[in-house]
């Protein structure tokens, strides 16, 4: 079972989400952690993993010989991404804009196009406390995220009871972390930024078909319309996390709450179980679960209408 | 016209809520929103719609199941994930490339053109705003923001604006990467966090890249006055000026609900270091020239 913590709108508190269920969790069941916001990852800092092993992720660009190039232009027709152009008597390959797909080595009727390795970042491996641990650092000055996240869930056990940690947002890195979960636990805030985010993470996750429960955090500031819309949409919401100025410091210095705070413990442990149907088991049923929301959400659909 | 971008690589650290004070503060400006994922100035701003248009940002590989002989070729070249073993496409992992297309040898597949988004102008109470919006789920938020601002660009040419406001996404990848190009300032906003701190480290390594002229505000600075000094200690050790530091203020919030930025409630401590920010921003800009 995969749960992947998500939203639209940066800086709601997924990562103290998802670092507080896993601590909370992971006791009593095994599973591991993985955080997929390989653009700016924060987990390490609050569970400060042994890393084990480093893994490169290259995608492959084109390298054009400058003698078999007849610049015939065939490669920039091709390119969806603009990542390469004939120009003039030149043909110049835009780093940051290529998908690495191969199509312009492909199409290259005089063979002058050749691929080579371009690391995008890095997958790290290791232990946090008891249970595996993963996430992704994305290289400086690269723009494509999701490759580099699809290599990082390639190293999970999907046996194992999964928590992701997803990048915020609503295109392609957030879709890449997304993919494959049973479960999105979408963190928000009582804002009317958290809302309209809100909305759209709702959307991407409806699009993918991943059941939805909302978490509410600094509550207590804002507004009441995340409950109401909540409400209209038969979106349960299972925790809320008052705005506090204890825990806004334990999170600044990096220490997770249920490690200051025990009694959070339950809270999490509570919201797992509001999360999951009755559990049947040491794995959770999935497809209960997904029927169940399912049929929340289309409850919500049919009001819409 | 002078174009200062927000940018945070942590999210929720304020960008918003600063690139509205400067939305009211600025004269001459144009308003544009280049986090295209999750874009929230307008929440600030009451816009009246202009202009709008679909975005046609990408494409998507459709297969014709009548003509598919199942010869598996297209599998082979995809790099996305996005062909399984039963060779159906998954819309959602396809980056439209359209090397499937190229190989397939009985043109089962074309590419087919798809929006994946909108664009608006508008007038606002604080003045013109060019925006945008991905739809869920969609590909191309670089492509988008280079859209967005060129319209903006267009709005700024046709006011005679003298300065362009850019509300920036989170992360360090594509829409970032995409904002960052031409700009001629960026303002750092982060929060005294260790998340923040090492999100800000990257950001600046993003923005150096680029060699744009960087300057810090830390927001909500005494959440943790300990993290704040950790923060300052940085910015003064990588030649970033630290332009101010704004103090957690539930009236930020307050006024949000309300529509509007902290800077139009005068009793508002942050509203109040938000003007002397912008002051100070206005004077280091005068000073570059």
């Amino acid at each position: 079972m995969q749960i992947t913590i998500a939203s639209g709108k940066g800086g709601t508190g997924k990562t103290t989400v998802a670092v507080n269920l896993a601590l909370s969790l992971f006791e009593q069941e095994p599973g591991q952690f993985l955080d997929c916001d390989v653009e700016e990852p924060n987990a390490h800092i609050f569970l400060k993993p042994r890393i084990e092993r480093v893994r490169s992720v290259e995608i492959m660009h084109p390298e054009v010989d400058e003698a078999l190039c007849d610049q015939c232009g065939v490669c920039a027709e091709a390119c969806e991404f603009n990542a390469i152009a004939a120009i003039g008597n030149k043909v110049l390959v835009f780093k940051e804009l290529c998908h690495g797909c191969g199509l312009c080595h492909m199409v290259c009727p005089t063979g002058a196009i050749r691929e080579v390795p371009h690391e995008l970042g890095v997958v790290e491996s290791g232990t946090a406390r008891q249970f595996p641990f993963y996430h992704g650092l994305l290289n400086i000055g690269e723009a494509v995220a999701p490759p580099l996240i699809h290599e990082l869930k390639k190293e999970m056990d999907a046996e194992r009871l999964t928590i992701v940690d997803a990048p915020p947002g609503t295109c392609c890195p957030t879709i890449a972390a997304l993919h494959g979960a049973d479960l999105a636990l979408l963190v928000t805030e009582p804002t009317p930024f958290g809302l309209h985010d809100l909305k759209a993470a709702v959307g991407v996750a409806r699009t993918l078909q991943i059941p939805i429960a909302v978490v509410i955090n600094r509550s207590g500031i804002g507004d009441d319309r995340v409950e109401c819309y909540c409400d209209e949409e038969g979106l349960p919401i299972p925790l809320k996390i008052p705005f506090d100025r204890e825990i806004a410091s334990l999170y600044a210095e990096g220490i997770p709450l249920v490690d200051a705070v025990p009694s959070w413990k339950d809270r999490f442990l509570a919201l797992y179980e509001r999360i999951t149907p009755v559990a049947s088991g040491p794995v959770p049923d999935v497809s209960k679960l997904r029927s169940q929301a399912a049929t929340l959400q289309e409850g919500s659909e049919g009001r819409d209408q | 016209m002078k174009s200062v971008l927000f940018l945070s690589g942590k999210g929720g650290t304020g960008k918003t809520s600063l690139a509205g004070a400067f939305a009211f503060l600025a004269k001459e400006k144009v308003l544009v929103d280049c986090d295209v994922d999750a874009a929230n100035l307008h929440l600030l701003l009451d816009p009246q719609v202009v202009s709008e248009d679909t975005f046609v940002g990408s494409k998507e590989a459709i297969k014709d199941p009548d003509r598919c002989t199942s010869c598996g070729e297209c599998r082979k070249v995809c790099r996305f994930y996005a062909i399984d073993e039963t060779f159906q496409i998954d819309p959602y992992l396809c980056e439209g490339c359209g090397a499937c297309a190229y190989v397939c040898p009985v043109d089962a597949i074309t590419l087919s053109p798809k929006e994946s988004g909108h664009w608006f102008t508008a007038t606002t109470r604080l003045g013109p705003l060019a925006s945008a919006e991905l739809l869920p789920g969609e590909e191309s938020s670089g492509k988008l923001v280079t859209l967005v601002k060129q319209k903006a660009d267009e709005l700024g040419k046709q006011e005679k604006a003298e300065r362009l406001v850019i509300d920036g996404a989170p992360g360090i990848g594509c829409p970032v990467i995409a904002s960052v190009s031409g700009v001629n300032a960026v303002i750092l906003v982060t929060e005294p966090s260790l998340s923040g701190l090492h999100d800000l480290e990257r950001i600046l390594g993003v923005v150096k890249h680029f060699r744009i002229p960087a300057w810090l505000v830390i927001n909500k600075a005494d959440l943790s006055e300990e993290v704040s000094r950790k923060i300052e200690a940085f910015a003064a050790s990588h030649e970033l000026p630290l332009l101010g530091r704004i103090p957690y203020d539930r009236k930020v919030t307050e006024q949000m609900v309300e529509g509007k930025s902290a800077v139009e409630d005068t009793e508002s401590p942050a509203g109040a270091a938000m003007r002397q920010i912008f002051a100070l921003f206005t004077e280091a800009l005068r000073d570059r020239r």
